[in-house]
């Protein structure tokens, strides 16, 4: 591995708010969650669009923290204009007034997108799912399913999971043959949650648990890991770069990210129109090029090239065993699962 | 003439004003002027330091959220006896505040906070919130009923009882792993859910180690600077402080580079033959106290360096010449002396290594994660402030419990 | 009292050198005896090799060439713990986290004496420096002659072969400081202990020691008591290093024995004690102290007689001291009694001196 990749992980992993740079006025800042995503971003929409308006932009990244949203928007001192969010964080943010209430007419026609994109305070940018990566190099047969990720006598070695209650939980049980569909069901009952923390613990010594998207492709190429949970879109633009690592579709869960305007900043007007020229089909397309991450514009499918469909995670091979992730299941239980979560992965 | 007399009178004509008034005049204006040095610093401490920690403080306890929300269901609620469901009247007042603060985020806001003691309220208040306002015509308590069978459960109007006054315990209570059940009562928090007493427990016994390795291997390195002749000890001190040039996030990645399974220091480890596979170094117990040691090590050295400095080397002389080994002359007189700057390197090292957040973070695992780690994840990922406030203030109060009692017994006054 | 075994040799140094920086001897070829009961004084210029010496003896510094021997044993290889020797520092050196009576336990316990033989030891040492009610204090509530009794009576209190004492006064006023030379005087006395004793204060040497060594460049120059170091110095640096004294250059012209005839620079020619003289025609200074100068009609007998120039007068109570020119030597000083002096003398006036040939010492030049 390099020093360089580690350092940027080293800084994902931090929080890398402070990289933001200082505001300047007539820009506006659009925050997203950096690494390969921003890289895409930039090519997609963040050089086009100053292109076209002659709004310069000044990107930055974060690891989804929502409280350096709240602390500007408590003190009245927004700097961020546009952030990318994660459904669940979208809608506790939107109820707590930390996120503009979205006029759609100033975006495009809500028909054009997916259904569940579209939400109060927020519009789909893209798709991704959690999905199991594995080093091709390590591993010839590859796991079948999230069972066989814990099967550490077939494949030997650590495994790699997001530090985090969503996700693991859903992935737990899973593993232990719950039916995708009933998946939060089965975690909203008090049982549930025993059952997925009982089937965590089987793996526990043999988890390292990752925090930002771009460590599993560093820690899988670099050895410390043979298979981990990881962003279909980060695995797909390592291979890009050449590393062996290949993705098992079987079992992912998948999630739209948003773009939202944090409330009260100056520069509302300006963030219209980034995100009208971010939802548009054409620069969607181009964005879904450039990372396999699936694009919410229902026009931009058929922009893209037949080649690059099944990489994405709302190719319907794809969607065939995945589960969809529960934004209002989140919301509500979030902060309890999380907190048991840390003591259970504490002890 | 003149004489001391006549130069104690006061001045001709003027009424008698005593000498001690006077000397306190005289005083006033220089104690003044002491003032207004010290003022800035003085106003920049209070504005930075202690106005900051007071209102962290009151965080811990503060639980503004329902009172301010749900104004007419407080004062509804004002007598309730807590045995039976409250009458019409809270319910009608719960509908008002509803109706009135719909979409708000102060609904959510108290939604949210409630939700923390009884999962599932926030779906609950807010989705009443949405069906507001009710049918004309029916009693709000059936009407709530009707509307979702939990308004008609004791437990929920408890917890909104409970949340009335704008001070809780319930932040410092749970972030010492107790719980409050749904008579109000003081209790363990379930097994499951108990945490932050063994992470407490966890952040003073890591400092404890961190402290003992810095001193252990820092008392050489002092021993040295202190006995040197100045040219060396100049250039050795220079190497004790090069750490201190670099940033802690610089040294930890290098630390991270040096210490990961395919790093130098396990290659050279395999290479060598002194183990078959790479041993895990990182990531684990090994990296954390590694780099906490290193990056705390300066601390114990320069008071030690300082303290040694100070101690005449004819006392080891005397002590040998009176018959004493050398090792028990160094134990029996050189050691004690040093006892001030071992008390004051330790108490800054295990004070600092309390508050430790980067490098467990990022060099450990979930398992060698201190206190300071959760009060980031409440205040960053979670956003609740009360919960790192309460944290806070218990870390805060251990760490000034243990400089009270290394005053009490290692202090100033203790040590000669 | 222990009877004094005088001449019974307790320490030796043969032909110890050290260097520091292995180019400068600090001490050069010291050959040196210390009997056993006896009070011997290191006495010399900063520099001058004193302090090494001692280091030397306790085991501090180590020679680098040559022997140093107690007892008939050789004590370079025995490390300063096992010597046996009581040190008195120039800073005391009591521990300062032990009380008076810890520190003064302290050497009995390292030998592990029972316990109530320390505290009988530490009491008559106590008493011995009559400070019994101190015991529970700490060294820095004492003064500095209370820490250095202390210091004293730890260095005596575990019964060493030798008590070395390196400047122990220096740090203490005046008055203060001639107290306690008479008070360790008495102490040496009634023990009879043997006493290695650094100073560079000439007068608290002469005031205390049974013999003085004097020092100057890592040499010792003389070795005597204190009045054969005053009254016969063995060379021109002890007589100016000692006391006062008056030089006259000269070159020896007759070698009679005991005396010789030296020709002084200004021609004229004197009879003098002949001491560590080379041959006839070398060069030598002429010694004598200022109280043996002979003024007026006592110089009337004299065998060298001079007509000299009083320059000054000086008043002193007791006693009146002249400035003189003698024969060519300007600022010859005398020293007479009031009594002797002739009142109506003035400045400027013609005098007659002498200088009796038994205390006119030739002396090998510096």
């Amino acid at each position: 591995m390099t020093m360089k990749s580690r350092f940027s992980c080293l800084v994902g992993a931090l929080g890398a708010g402070m990289v933001v740079a200082a505001t300047a006025h007539a820009d506006i800042t659009v925050i997203s969650f950096g690494g390969t995503v921003q890289k895409a971003q930039v090519k997609a929409y963040y050089e086009p669009f100053t292109k076209a308006t002659g709004i310069k932009l000044i990107p930055g990244e974060y690891n989804g923290e929502q409280a350096k949203i709240k602390a500007m928007v408590d003190t009245k001192n927004v700097t961020w204009d546009v952030v990318e969010v994660e459904s669940a964080e979208l809608v506790r943010g939107c109820e707590e007034g930390l996120y503009e209430k979205l006029d759609f007419a100033k975006i495009g026609d809500k028909k054009d997108f997916i259904p569940s994109a579209v939400t109060e305070c927020g519009i789909g940018t893209f798709i991704w799912s959690t999905v199991i990566a594995y080093n091709a190099d390590k591993i010839k047969t590859p796991p079948a399913s999230w069972a066989e990720f814990w099967d550490v006598k077939k494949f030997p070695g650590k495994r790699g999971m997001r530090k985090g209650a969503k996700f693991t939980m859903e992935i737990a049980l899973l593993a232990d043959g719950v039916k995708p569909d009933d998946v939060y069901k089965v975690l909203a009952t008090k049982e549930g949650v025993e059952r997925a923390f009982k089937k965590l613990d089987q793996l526990k010594p043999n988890i390292q648990w990752w925090e930002a998207g771009a460590q599993p492709p560093q820690l899988l190429a670099a050895g410390d890991l043979v298979m981990s949970s990881a962003y279909n879109g980060r695995i797909e633009t390592a291979q890009k770069e050449g590393k062996n690592l290949k993705i098992v579709w079987n079992g992912g869960i998948y999630d739209a990210d948003n773009w939202a305007i944090p409330k009260g900043t100056p520069k509302r007007e300006d963030a219209y129109k980034f995100i009208k020229f971010a939802s548009e089909a054409a620069n969607q397309k181009v964005y879904s090029s450039e990372i396999a991450y699936g694009p919410t514009n229902l026009k931009a499918i058929p922009l893209l090239d037949p080649k690059i469909l099944p990489e994405l995670p709302t190719s319907p091979a794809n969607l065939k065993n995945a589960l969809a992730c529960n934004t209002k299941f989140w919301v509500e239980r979030g902060e309890d699962l999380e907190q048991r979560f840390n003591a259970w992965a504490a002890k | 003439m003149n004489t001391v007399e006549d130069a104690m009178k006061p001045p001709a004509g003027g009424r008698e004003v005593p000498l001690k008034v006077r000397l306190r005049r005289a005083e006033r204006a220089r104690t003044l002027g002491y003032l207004a040095l010290i003022a800035p610093l003085a106003i920049f401490v209070l504005l930075i330091f202690v106005w900051p920690l007071i209102s962290l403080l009151q965080r811990s306890v503060d639980n503004p959220e329902v009172s301010a929300a749900l104004p007419r269901t407080v004062a509804a609620l004002h007598g309730w006896s807590g045995h039976e469901l409250p009458g019409e009247p809270a319910f009608a007042a719960l509908a008002a505040d509803l109706e009135a603060l719909k979409g708000t985020s102060e609904l959510a806001s108290a939604a949210k906070r409630v939700n923390m003691e009884l999962i599932g309220f926030r779906s609950l208040l807010l989705g009443a919130a949405r069906e507001m306002p009710l049918a004309a015509g029916k009693p709000a308590k059936d009407a709530m009923i009707e509307l979702d069978e939990r308004w008609g459960e004791l437990a929920t109007w408890q917890v909104l009882a409970r949340n009335r006054a704008s001070v809780t315990p319930y932040y410092l209570l749970t972030a010492l792993d107790f719980a409050i059940d749904d008579t109000g009562a003081v209790i363990n928090a379930p097994a499951e859910r108990t945490i932050y007493r063994a992470i407490l427990v966890r952040t003073l016994w890591m400092s404890v180690i961190v402290t003992f390795w810095c001193l252990l291997l820092g008392f050489p390195v002092a021993y040295l600077l202190a006995t040197q002749p100045p040219k060396v000890a100049n250039l050795l001190m220079i190497l004790v402080l090069l750490p201190f040039w670099t940033s802690v996030l610089v040294r930890v990645a290098a630390w991270i580079v040096l210490l990961q399974n395919e790093g130098p220091l396990n290659t050279a480890m395999v290479r060598l033959g002194l183990i078959d596979a790479p041993v895990q170094l990182v990531f684990n117990w090994i990296g954390v106290y590694i780099a906490m040691v290193h990056i705390l090590l300066p601390f114990t050295v320069l008071p030690l360096y300082s303290v040694m400095k100070g101690i005449s080397p004819t006392l080891m002389r005397a002590a040998l010449s009176l018959g004493c080994p050398p090792f028990a002359s160094f134990w029996k007189v050189y050691f004690p002396q040093t006892l001030p700057g071992i008390g004051a390197g330790g108490l800054l090292v295990f004070i600092l290594s309390m508050g430790y957040y980067i490098t467990p973070a990022l060099l450990g695992s979930p398992k060698e994660q201190m206190a300071s780690y959760f009060v980031a994840f409440y205040t960053n990922e979670t956003i609740n402030w009360g919960m790192a406030a309460a944290l806070s203030t218990i870390l805060l109060v251990a760490t000034l419990a243990l400089y009270v009692i290394y005053a009490r017994y290692f202090g100033p006054a203790k040590v000669r | 009292m222990m009877q004094k075994n005088d001449g019974e040799v307790l320490v030796s140094f043969r032909n110890v050198q050290k260097t520091y920086d292995g180019e400068t001897l600090i001490v050069k070829d010291l050959n040196l005896d210390v009997r056993r009961g006896e009070f011997l004084t290191l006495l010399g210029p900063s520099g001058s090799g004193k302090t090494t010496c001692l280091m030397l003896l306790a085991g501090f510094e180590t020679p680098t060439s040559g022997q140093i021997l107690m007892d008939g044993q050789l004590l370079n290889t025995i490390p300063p713990h096992r010597r046996n020797i009581g040190m008195v520092f120039q800073n005391y050196a009591l521990f300062p986290h032990l009380t008076v009576r810890e520190n003064l336990k302290f050497p009995l316990a390292v030998r592990k004496m029972p316990a109530d033989e320390i505290d009988r030891r530490v009491a008559r040492v106590l008493a011995m420096v009559q400070l019994e009610q101190l015991g529970g204090r700490y060294p820095q509530q004492l003064s500095g002659g209370q820490q250095q009794r202390i210091a004293l009576a730890r260095a005596l209190v575990f019964d060493p072969k030798l008590v070395l004492m390196d400047e122990p006064l220096g740090a203490l006023d005046k008055q203060l400081r001639e107290h306690m030379q008479i008070e360790i005087k008495h102490i040496h006395e009634s023990l009879g202990i043997t006493v290695v004793f650094v100073t560079h204060d000439q007068s608290e040497a002469l005031t205390m020691s049974d013999r003085v060594a004097v020092f100057n460049h890592g040499i010792i120059q003389q070795i005597d008591p204190a009045i054969t170091l005053y009254e016969e110095p063995a060379n021109a640096f002890v007589a100016s290093f000692i006391g006062e004294s008056n030089s006259l250059s000269g070159t020896v012209e007759q070698l009679n024995g005991e005396h010789c005839v030296v020709r002084l620079d200004s021609d004229a020619r004197v009879t003098a004690r002949a001491a560590n003289l080379g041959g006839t025609g070398t060069r030598t200074v002429l010694s004598i102290r200022p109280e043996r100068v002979l003024l007026g009609a006592d110089a009337s007998t004299c065998e060298n007689r001079f007509s000299a120039t009083l320059k000054e007068m000086i008043y002193l109570g007791d006693q009146i001291r002249a400035r003189l020119d003698v024969a060519g030597t300007a600022d010859v000083m005398a020293k007479t009694s009031v009594a002797h002096w002739d009142s109506r003398l003035q400045v400027g006036d013609r005098i007659d001196v002498g200088f009796p040939v038994a205390n006119l010492r030739a002396l090998e030049p510096m």
